[in-house]
C-alpha cells in the first residue's frame, strides 16, 4: 500500500506498525519524533499503531541551526 | 615577599564575573550566552566553539529526516552537559510552529522551545501576530516558550502576559551581524519591564555588540552566525564569553552619566607652576 513519508509517496507492507517503519527506514529511534496525519504519536504508541493506506507521516530529527 | 610585590599582586587580582545566576523556566544558568549550532564548517569546529564560549544552552533546529541515506545523528555531536533548546526556525505560520514544537518536545522530552515565526524571507523579520498566537497556544500546552520577536515593548508585554518566561527581541536581522540597531528600544524595554528576562536574539556581529547588549541591560544574548562565520570560531566564542561578562559587570556597576564637556580627574589645586 502507499503512504506519504515526509511529503514523498512510498510503498510499504500491510500491517506495518510505526515501530516497524522506523526499523525499515533504519532510523535512530531515540532522536526522532513522528507525526501521523498531523498529530504527534507518542513513542510509547509506536508499537500499537498500524499504518493504513494514504497515511501521511512526518518524521523529524534535529539539525544544526540557530535562527531561521 | 616584599611590600612592593604585595601591592603588585593585590592589583592583579582578577575581577570575577558576578556569580549571580540566570534563570529561565526553573532552570538556572551561570553563562548568559546561548549559542546556535548552525553554519559551522565542521562538527569539530562547532564543538571547539561551544567549549570556548562557556555556553550552557544551545539551540537546534527540527527538520525532516532524510530517507534516502543514513543520517548522522546531530545530537551526538553536542556535549551531553548542554541544555538543548529546540527552535521552530523555518516556520512561517503559528500552526507550523506549534506542530514543530510538539515534535521537538516528543523527540527530546523537553518543554523548552525557542519560538520563531518568520514573516518574510528577505529580512527574516518575525511575524509578531503569528508568534503571539503560537505563544499563547504553546503556553497552554505547558511549553516554556522563548519567543523571537521585534524589539517592541508592547509586543514584549503581550508575550509576557501570554506566559512566556522570557522574551527574545532581535537586535538586527538574523545573520546580518549589524549589531544593536536600536539601543533605545532595548533600554526602554529594560526600564519598563525591570523584572522580565530579556534575551537579545539575532543580529550580533562581534564582541562589542554583545557587550553593548548586556550594558543596555539584556539578561543574556543568543547568537549563531557571529561565532560560526568568524575566521576562528573558537576564538570568537571566547571573545563573546568575555564581552558578555564585561557587559554584564558594566551594567551592574552602573555607568557614569555622559556630559558634553571635560571634567578633570585630578585635583585642580596644588598644581606645580
Amino acid at each position: 500500500m502507499q503512504i506519504q513519508i515526509n511529503g514523498e509517496p512510498r510503498e510499504v507492507e500491510q500491517n506495518l506498525s510505526l515501530a516497524n517503519l522506523v526499523e525499515v527506514l533504519n532510523l535512530k529511534a531515540e532522536q526522532i519524533a513522528i507525526e501521523l496525519n498531523q498529530k504527534v504519536v507518542r513513542r510509547a504508541q509506536w508499537n500499537e499503531i498500524l499504518l493504513q493506506a494514504s497515511d501521511q507521516i512526518e518524521i523529524v530529527h534535529f539539525v544544526g541551526g540557530g535562527c531561521e | 615577599m616584599s611590600g612592593r610585590q604585595n601591592i603588585i599582586q593585590g592589583m592583579s587580582t582578577p575581577v570575577r564575573a558576578p556569580a549571580e545566576k540566570f534563570e529561565i523556566g526553573g532552570r538556572t544558568f551561570t553563562s548568559r550566552l546561548i549559542i546556535g549550532t548552525g553554519k559551522y564548517r565542521t562538527f569539530a569546529e562547532m564543538k571547539a566553539a561551544h567549549r570556548a564560549s562557556g555556553a550552557e544552552m544551545v539551540t537546534v533546529a527540527v527538520r525532516r529526516v532524510p530517507l534516502d541515506r543514513s543520517s548522522e545523528s546531530f545530537l551526538d555531536h553536542l556535549d551531553p552537559s548542554l541544555t538543548i533548546l529546540p527552535n521552530t526556525a523555518g516556520c512561517y505560520t503559528a500552526a507550523e510552529a506549534i506542530r514543530t514544537a510538539r515534535l521537538a518536545r516528543e523527540a527530546l522530552g523537553t518543554e523548552l522551545i525557542k519560538l520563531e515565526v518568520i514573516g518574510d524571507q528577505t529580512t527574516l523579520f518575525p511575524d509578531n501576530e503569528q508568534t503571539l498566537e503560537a505563544a499563547r497556544e504553546l503556553t497552554r500546552e505547558g511549553f516554556v516558550v522563548l519567543p523571537y520577536f521585534s524589539d517592541d515593548l508592547i509586543m514584549a508585554k503581550k508575550l509576557l502576559d501570554a506566559g512566556c518566561p522570557a522574551v527574545m527581541p532581535l537586535a538586527a536581522p538574523i545573520g546580518s551581524g549589524l549589531g544593536i540597531q536600536n539601543p533605545a528600544n532595548l533600554r526602554i524595554m529594560r526600564e519598563q519591564l525591570p523584572d522580565a528576562t530579556i534575551i537579545v536574539d539575532a543580529g550580533v556581529g562581534t564582541a562589542s555588540d554583545a557587550a553593548i547588549a548586556m550594558e543596555l541591560g539584556a539578561d543574556a544574548v543568543l547568537m549563531n552566525t557571529a561565532i560560526a562565520e568568524a575566521q576562528d570560531p573558537a576564538r570568537m566564542a571566547e571573545a563573546m564569553k568575555l564581552a558578555i561578562e564585561a557587559g554584564r559587570l558594566a551594567y551592574l556597576a552602573g555607568r557614569m552619566s555622559k556630559r558634553l564637556y571635560a571634567s578633570a580627574s585630578s585635583p585642580l589645586t596644588g598644581v606645580v607652576r
